[in-house]
């Protein structure tokens, strides 16, 4: 029945939701008995009603606008270069109401502090076994038993401060557990920016449904982290352990540590002193506390878990151990996501609780009691098959021929669980047109409070499923995702987490430490940044200047163009083909993909290097650096770009590139990382000028107006020299602008000037009356620029680079690249680490 | 019989160390049948931390860690051990090994939990039915089940070639039971790997071996390395112990230091350096029996 026959004939106008077709044998959100609407659907749909269809395609626009703006993807395997994609919502949100809300959130908590328990009974005497509750090879046959973690009491004895469990609901309305997460619940930053977009989009339906905020989930994760540090301290450090941009869920840690406030940390930037954690900062060592973990719990230390661990941090478990840092969730949690326990939770529920579990897991059969064994056998058709444990070896899902599996089960019955097949409830989502009916299951997120209970998010991360399918797909897999609104009874309690609870902030004027990683990343991005720009420069000068009518002709004008290129590797060398090899040789260094020194590579780099520091990116700055490479792709179509085209796309990034450099001069403090930003954008700067103009020096015609034109084009000089001088460019007083002006910001000496203050701003490891190696360098390079003088140029005929301004470039030529080394030594020194 | 027992490794690395972390099981068990007397422990360069905790399996273990700049690490540790000479087992005592399959079947009684452990795949050994096969030839119906072992740890030992350039510390064990070749630690893993293939718990240990001198010849100092061998468990008589590389029943030669699923639960010395790079290794053993 669809809702047309029965609402629309009260309500006249076309709903919305006419044409929504209730799938039959399945349970559907949006519509009860007869095809009506539930009553807590109501004021969303008339919301929608209000908007009309057209609308809400548009806003559906916005949502999609809003997640490419912010950069809310999820990576997928598999894919070479880790590619980002763009996050999936649909516009219209999970609708819940409150009471319904309250009884599921009562046992999930209950179902949490379960689980809680029994880890810790694993962890420690070992009781259910023992007394038969639990089957010993639960414990002992899986991987995720981690036994250096035993006998390790976690602070207050909370070993699940993080726990999300996927719920669904089957047609008879009853909601039932599929999945339990216990190793790192994902998804809350996902459920997060979902709510941020969907508030956006219906701000209308959002304010008159009264829906709860998530806020508070969020500072009851500030508030329980903070209260795991053992010091005593007013300002725990609290770090999230990230296994790296290439983790699928880069963009949600990168999200929820902007969001909590916390560093977003590598293995590699902590280390471990006397049984205590450290990170590794500008400034020296400072003391961690708390560790919320996003990289799995055997990969966190070489030395006692997995030694081939390339991400954790060696003696973190000693660490832990002597009670000295805090690991969120505990080491060893991940034990309980194996569906194997699934089957023991209602018995372990009454003897550990002495209570009923209130809310049932998916049917789930254990192979290794001989009765689910041969149930499984004989019901293998209708069961989906599972491994019991997380890296079952040898185990390739379908790949696997029945008797081949038959033959697996029969001989090691303990590693495989069989589960029934879930027929998901559907709700409402948006396909352009109208509504249609999704099969839907929630993740629902719970965090620990200090007392022992839990705190449950309202609202969560629905997730969709194919239109035609019964089960939902996984984030991995590529489904898309809802925001989830749970209707609030009384009025909606406003929390923000700008204000966090109690106590007087202390005023600041520096940032927490910047870790020596992110200083690397920033000078890099800044290097690559302004690699982009100069490469633009130069081969938009090489291209307005190449004309096939004239092939040849201009050739005396290119060539310092692309020797400086070439000199850098990023063109090939003696270009002096013909018209057609010229032009087909500088249309690939704009656009081919391939070459890493192409500007299409360079924006690419830079873009991986945004996302190293992302989560200190702000928003504007992340777009302005994300828009480089769409500058210099070639058409999707698959059209020959033309020389023109590649202009055009040049002066786009050069925008783009002004207005990164604009956006970080203007809204990043300056503090350590726009020091390292600025710093290397500077070398780089000084290190390309210095090449083009000894390579324009050395050029016949090096005196040639047009030439000198060039140079002050390539150095963004031409209107200033025209303000100051009314005649066509005269060689010295193109020198002493590009070279010797320290006020023109594109100047050799203003870069080196930039330098020189950046230095004397940042910390030194040792203080030494003597000055670093960087800082000779750059004592040496100022002094002998500023003792130049240009007009020594103007009288030769010719050999200008055997004179003294030549001798000079080709120093600073080669003091740039070992200043730059000089700085990684003193600053990123993150050594490798080995095994023995 | 009284031990004292040297066990030296030197590690010498080509670039500077600039950390190190390092798990070391070096100290001999104390139990019924043997007691470890004294026993130290020696780092050099001098660790800035060093801590001796019992491990989950009941081995003692030092963690320590160098936060020196340094080129060479040498550990040393000595022991005096004195080992009681037992009266040898009788084997055919034993429960028949169907029984005892039984036994280790879900649900299993609390009495045999810990043992259970040992019946289940761990990091290095999976259990395969061709493991399950190659043990079977030990096992006819109604075998008393210590019998069997007996037997098996004879086969691997006439049938597998003691051969150290064919395997290293990382060759799987399905390449070792291709191979028939290998050393103490691949002969320890195949027994085990066809005892858990049956369901029979079987676990590892590592220890050493007292080499008996040649007539009228100096006994050798420093030839020796460490030892492995296993263990299989029985309901009346516990855990039995056999060396599958010398075809013998574990008596007054052996000392044992610790017990695992497999090496990876008891490698002697593990370590994670900062800097280092591709490092060179020199191990002495001194097994030397006193009076």
């Amino acid at each position: 029945m669809t809702i047309s026959e029965t609402a629309e004939k009260t309500k006249g106008a076309a709903s919305i939701a006419g044409s929504y077709a209730q799938r039959a044998g399945v349970f559907d959100e949006l519509l009860g008995r007869g095809g009506v609407p539930r009553e807590h659907w109501k004021t969303l749909l008339s919301e929608l009603d209000a908007l009309g269809g057209a609308e809400l395609s548009h806003r559906s626009e916005s949502a999609n606008r809003i997640i490419l703006e912010q950069g809310i993807t999820y990576n997928v395997y598999g894919d070479p270069r880790g590619r980002e994609r763009p996050w999936q919502l649909d516009p219209i949100p999970f609708v819940l109401d409150g009471a319904e809300w309250a009884k599921l959130g009562k046992a999930l908590t209950q179902r949490a502090v379960l689980i809680n328990r029994v880890l810790a009974d694993c962890y420690g005497p070992q009781d259910l076994l023992r007394s038969g509750w639990l089957p010993p090879a639960l414990l002992f046959a899986q991987p995720e038993f981690l036994r250096p973690a035993h006998g390790i009491r976690p602070p207050g004895g909370i070993h699940l401060h993080f726990y999300a469990a996927d719920v669904a609901r089957s047609p008879d309305g009853q909601w039932w557990v599929l999945n339990d997460r216990t190793q790192i619940p994902t998804g809350s930053g996902y459920a997060l920016a979902n709510r941020l977009v969907s508030s956006r989009v219906l701000p209308e339906a959002f304010r008159n449904c009264g829906v709860q905020r998530v806020a508070g989930y969020f500072r009851q994760v500030q508030s329980t982290l903070a209260s795991l540090c053992s010091r005593r301290t007013d300002e725990p450090r609290v770090v999230m352990l990230t296994p790296g941009p290439y983790n699928e869920t880069y963009f949600e840690q990168a999200y929820l540590a902007r969001y909590l406030g916390y560093s977003l940390v590598e293995g590699q930037d902590l280390t471990v002193r006397d049984e205590r954690v450290y990170l590794k900062t500008l400034s020296g060592l400072e003391p961690v506390d708390v560790i919320l973990r996003r990289l799995d719990d055997d990969f966190c230390d070489p030395l006692e878990l997995r030694s081939d661990s390339t991400l954790g941090i060696p003696g973190l478990v000693e660490a832990v151990r002597a009670g000295n840092v805090a690991v969120a969730n505990a080491l060893g949690t991940g034990l309980l996501e194996s569906p194997a326990f699934m089957p023991f939770l209602p018995g372990l529920s009454r003897h550990v609780l002495g209570e009923e579990l209130l809310m049932p897991s998916v049917a789930t059969w254990w192979c290794g009691q001989k009765p689910a064994e041969a149930y499984v056998r004989e019901h293998s058709g209708e069961l989906e098959l599972r491994p019991a444990f997380r890296r079952h070896r040898g185990f390739a899902g379908a790949a696997w021929d029945a008797k081949d599996l038959e033959r697996q089960i029969r001989f090691a019955p303990h590693l495989w669980t069989a589960q029934e097949r879930v027929a998901l409830s559907t709700s409402p989502c948006w396909d352009g047109a109208h509504l249609s009916p999704h099969p839907t299951a929630l993740r629902v997120y719970l965090v620990a409070t200090p007392d022992g209970g839990y705190t449950v998010m309202p609202g969560g991360l629905a997730r969709l499923g194919a239109e035609s399918s019964a089960q939902f797909v996984t984030m991995q897999g590529g489904g898309a995702s809802k925001d989830t609104w749970v209707l609030s009874d009384g009025p909606v309690e406003e929390t923000t987490l700008i204000h966090p609870a109690g106590g007087v902030v202390e005023l600041r004027r520096v940032g927490n430490n910047l870790p020596s990683r992110l200083a690397d990343n920033y000078f890099w991005l800044g290097r690559y940044a302004e690699r982009a720009d100069a490469t633009g420069r130069l081969l938009r000068s090489a291209l307005l200047r190449f004309n096939p009518e004239s092939a040849g002709s201009e050739a005396p004008l290119i060539a310092p163009l692309l020797e400086t290129l070439s000199a850098q590797g990023q063109f090939p060398d003696g270009c002096g083909g013909t018209a057609d090899e010229l032009e087909a040789a500088l249309l690939a260094a704009v656009y081919d993909p391939s070459n890493p020194g192409s500007l299409r590579g360079l924006a690419d780099k830079a873009e991986q290097l945004a996302m190293l520091v992302r989560d200190r990116t702000s928003n504007d700055v992340w777009r302005a650096l994300s828009g480089f490479n769409e500058c210099v792709s070639a058409s999707p179509d698959g059209t020959e770009p033309l020389a023109t085209d590649a202009i055009a796309g040049i002066n786009r990034l050069l925008l783009q590139v002004a207005s990164f450099y604009g956006l970080s001069r203007e809204n990043m403090t300056r503090a350590q990382g726009w020091r390292f930003l600025d710093m290397g954008m500077r070398i780089e700067r000084a290190l390309y000028l210095a090449t083009f103009l000894s390579h324009a020096l050395r050029a016949e015609m090096a005196d040639n107006p047009s030439v000198l034109e060039a140079v002050l084009e390539v150095a963004d000089s031409t209107i200033t020299y025209r303000s100051r001088y009314s005649l066509l460019p005269n060689l010295a007083a193109v020198y002493d602008l590009v070279l010797l002006d320290d006020t023109n910001p594109r100047s050799l000496l203003f870069q080196l000037l930039q330098l020189e203050k950046h230095f004397a701003r940042l910390p030194r490891e040792k203080q030494s009356a003597l000055p670093t190696e960087a800082q000779r360098l750059l004592v040496g390079s100022v002094a002998s620029v500023r003792l130049l003088d240009p007009r020594e140029l103007s009288e030769r005929n010719a050999g200008w680079h055997a004179g003294q301004t030549g001798v000079v470039l080709r120093d600073i030529l080669q003091n740039l690249p070992r200043l730059s080394d000089a700085i990684a030594a003193s600053y990123f020194a993150h050594s490798s680490i080995s095994r023995a | 019989m009284n031990y004292t027992i040297t066990h030296r490794t030197i590690y010498d690395y080509p670039a500077a160390v600039s950390a190190s972390f390092h798990a070391a099981r070096f100290e001999p068990q104390t139990f019924e049948g043997q007691k470890c007397t004294d026993f130290e422990l020696r780092v050099w360069p001098p660790p800035a931390v060093q801590k001796v905790r019992t491990d989950y399996f009941g081995n003692r273990v030092s963690f320590f860690s160098i936060q020196e700049m340094h080129r060479r690490l040498e550990v040393s540790a000595r022991s005096r051990v004195a080992v009681k000479a037992a009266t040898p087992p009788a084997l055919a005592l034993s429960e028949p090994w169907e029984k005892v399959r039984e036994r280790f079947r879900d649900p299993v009684s609390p009495a045999d939990v810990q043992p259970y452990e040992f019946c289940l795949d761990s990091p290095l050994i999976m259990a395969t039915p061709q493991l399950a096969d190659y043990a079977k030839a030990s096992f006819p119906a109604g075998v008393p089940a210590l019998v069997g072992v007996r037997d098996l740890a004879r086969r691997i030992f006439r049938e597998f070639k003691y051969d150290p350039r064919a395997t290293t510390v990382a060759t799987p064990i399905d390449e070792v039971f291709r191979k028939r070749a290998g050393v103490c630690q691949d002969f320890a893993h195949i027994a085990i790997a066809s005892l858990r293939s049956l369901g029979i718990p079987a676990r590892y240990v590592s220890g050493y071996l007292r080499t008996v001198p040649p007539p009228g010849k100096e006994r050798l100092v420093g030839a020796d390395a460490s030892h492995a061998w296993f263990a299989a468990y029985c309901p009346q008589q516990g855990w039995l112990e056999f060396d599958p590389t010398n075809d013998l029943l574990v008596g007054e030669d052996h000392i044992r230091v610790a017990v695992g699923r497999d090496f990876s639960d008891v490698s002697p010395l593990s370590g994670i350096l900062t800097g280092g790079g591709e490092h060179e290794v020199n191990v002495s053993v001194d097994v030397r029996p006193e009076g």
